[in-house]
């Protein structure tokens, strides 16, 4: 557990010496969303209808831009090979990873939504579930996005290539975030979708390490 | 040593098929020509679809056959990672192309068939969708195993993605038709609500052989041509 | 006859997604041929060709 620990407060400590990364996300975050406005008109009612849908892709979008140098640094100046061969798990080792990446990604995605969620005029229950609905789901992007980084390590074309392999496995999340929102106008409760995210969340946490590892050894091979 | 081993497999394939392959391809090419005459002079025009019928005897095989196609494909991707297969990785290379043709024969037919049915060439249907997204599978598996200098660890990597994707891949459907209750889509006709005649699953029947003919004969045949590029490539560092 | 090609008004319809299926998946079918053919001549050209020798 203490090197689990140390693992996340070594990613953690090389985000905070390097602020510019974590603001970067956002920047793109904030940038993505305000570009909507300005593509589809300032109509309030257009803007509330598709608020939601708007700030989970760009969510998305914007999980994907740190990831190529999640394992790639630690590929260049060797730890990688340590942590194959160190006696944590690699499983492990890439959970602490990927929770490292939520934490400098996901997680300030979520704390800045509600600000963004005023640009497109949600009122105070849809702020509230959609910021609940990036809580549950951002972690699933993590680990989804760990495995496309691990998987593309190496690789020509790797952003790209990282996108077109996590964006279709992440549409399950993208639909339950979402939908949870948009059950709120619906009339039912968004207990269900949310539901349905938690349970995904699940269902990432126990396969993709396994998954991650698995890449790793290859990449370092 | 691990050459000697790589290659001791499929050259045992490349006998099989060398001799498998004449029979498949006639058979793929008898089975077409009578399914597609079945499609066009023995089945009738439905009678809510008309003539618009004949494009489910491609568009229904392609589905078929694209997704099962992905089920290979994980199917190899473990025989690869579990039983370190050696033919498996080159099979599955030659796979994912000919299964990304079939999603796109799928979902462009079943264009041409939403537009007079439907009234629209796309509906956001569940059906739909899932297909979409089941061709960026196919294509996420085609880039990333050709995606690395060396063609091993883009196998590997084709590998574990195509089981991740397996397994995402029922959630995946499930979200998308919740999704669609959700936005209650404007009543789309539904194909096997109802009993099929014969008159037309006969013909249907004929075509989905015909197409699994004509997906084995090209799995067949470029896992042939892998072997000879892996060939080409380790005689190439030999030279070196 | 020109009743069959005009599919009961729909051949605008039908015809466009037979031919849409032909070249997806004749053109797969050519770009196998094509790539195997070419792999074969490079085979030959090195000397690795194994048709016809007895293993």
């Amino acid at each position: 557990m203490t090197r689990f620990r140390h693992l996340v407060a070594r990613d953690l400590l090389t985000a905070w010496r390097r602020p510019g990364d974590v603001l970067l996300v956002l920047a793109f975050f904030l940038l993505a969303a305000s570009l909507f406005p300005l593509g589809v008109g300032p109509e309030p009612q257009i803007l509330q209808r598709i608020g939601p849908g708007v700030l989970w892709v760009a969510a998305l979008f914007a999980a994907m831009l740190s990831l190529d140098r999640l394992f790639a640094e630690d590929l260049v100046d060797g730890s990688l090979e340590h942590l194959v061969l160190a006696p944590l798990p690699l499983e492990l080792a890439a959970l602490a990873k990927c929770l490292a990446h939520w934490l400098t990604g996901g997680l300030p995605l979520t704390l800045m939504s509600p600000a963004l969620g005023l640009l497109f005029g949600l009122d105070g229950s849809q702020i509230a579930v959609l910021a609940v609905s990036l809580l549950l789901g951002t972690p699933s992007l993590s680990l989804l996005g760990g495995l496309g980084a691990a998987l593309t390590l190496g690789a020509r074309r790797g952003g790209a290539l990282m996108s077109l392999l996590v964006l279709p496995l992440a549409v399950p999340v993208l639909i339950f975030g979402v939908g949870a929102v948009e059950a709120l106008a619906g009339g039912a409760g968004s207990s269900n979708a949310l539901v349905l995210l938690a349970a995904f969340f699940l269902v990432a946490l126990a396969s993709t390490p396994w998954a991650i590892a698995a890449a790793l050894r290859q990449a370092v091979e | 040593m691990a050459g000697m081993h790589a290659l001791a497999n499929p050259a045992r394939f490349q006998r099989f098929s060398a001799r498998a392959l004449p029979w498949s391809a006639g058979l793929t090419a008898i089975l077409l020509l009578v399914g597609l005459y079945m499609a066009f002079f023995v089945a009738p025009p439905d009678y809510q679809q008309k003539e618009t019928v004949r494009i489910m005897f491609v568009h229904v095989p392609a589905a078929w056959w694209s997704m099962a196609g992905y089920a290979f494909l994980a199917g190899l991707g473990a025989a690869l990672l579990v039983w370190k297969h050696p033919l498996a990785a080159l099979m599955a290379r030659a796979a994912a192309p000919v299964g990304a043709a079939f999603a796109a024969t799928c979902l462009i037919t079943g264009s041409f068939w939403g537009r007079p049915m439907w009234g629209t060439w796309w509906v956001w249907d569940a059906r739909l969708t899932s297909m979409l997204v089941l061709f960026f599978l196919f294509l996420g598996h085609i880039a990333l195993s050709r995606a690395f200098d060396s063609p091993e660890r883009g196998d590997k990597a084709a590998a574990i993605l195509a089981l991740v994707g397996v397994i995402n891949l029922p959630i995946i459907k499930f979200s998308v038709d919740w999704w669609n209750t959700l936005h209650q889509p404007a009543s789309v006709m539904k194909l096997g609500g109802t009993t099929i005649h014969s008159s037309i699953l006969i013909p249907l029947l004929v075509m989905a052989v015909a197409f699994f003919m004509l997906f084995v004969t090209l799995v067949l045949m470029r896992t042939e041509t892998e072997i000879g590029r892996r060939r080409l490539e380790m005689a190439a560092l030999a030279a070196e | 006859m020109s009743g069959f090609f005009a599919m009961g008004g729909y051949a605008a319809y039908v015809w466009p997604a037979y031919a849409a299926a032909l070249i997806a998946l004749g053109g797969v079918t050519l770009m196998s041929l094509f790539a195997r053919a070419r792999v074969r001549r490079e085979l030959r050209a090195r000397g690795l060709d194994r048709r016809g020798a007895k293993s």
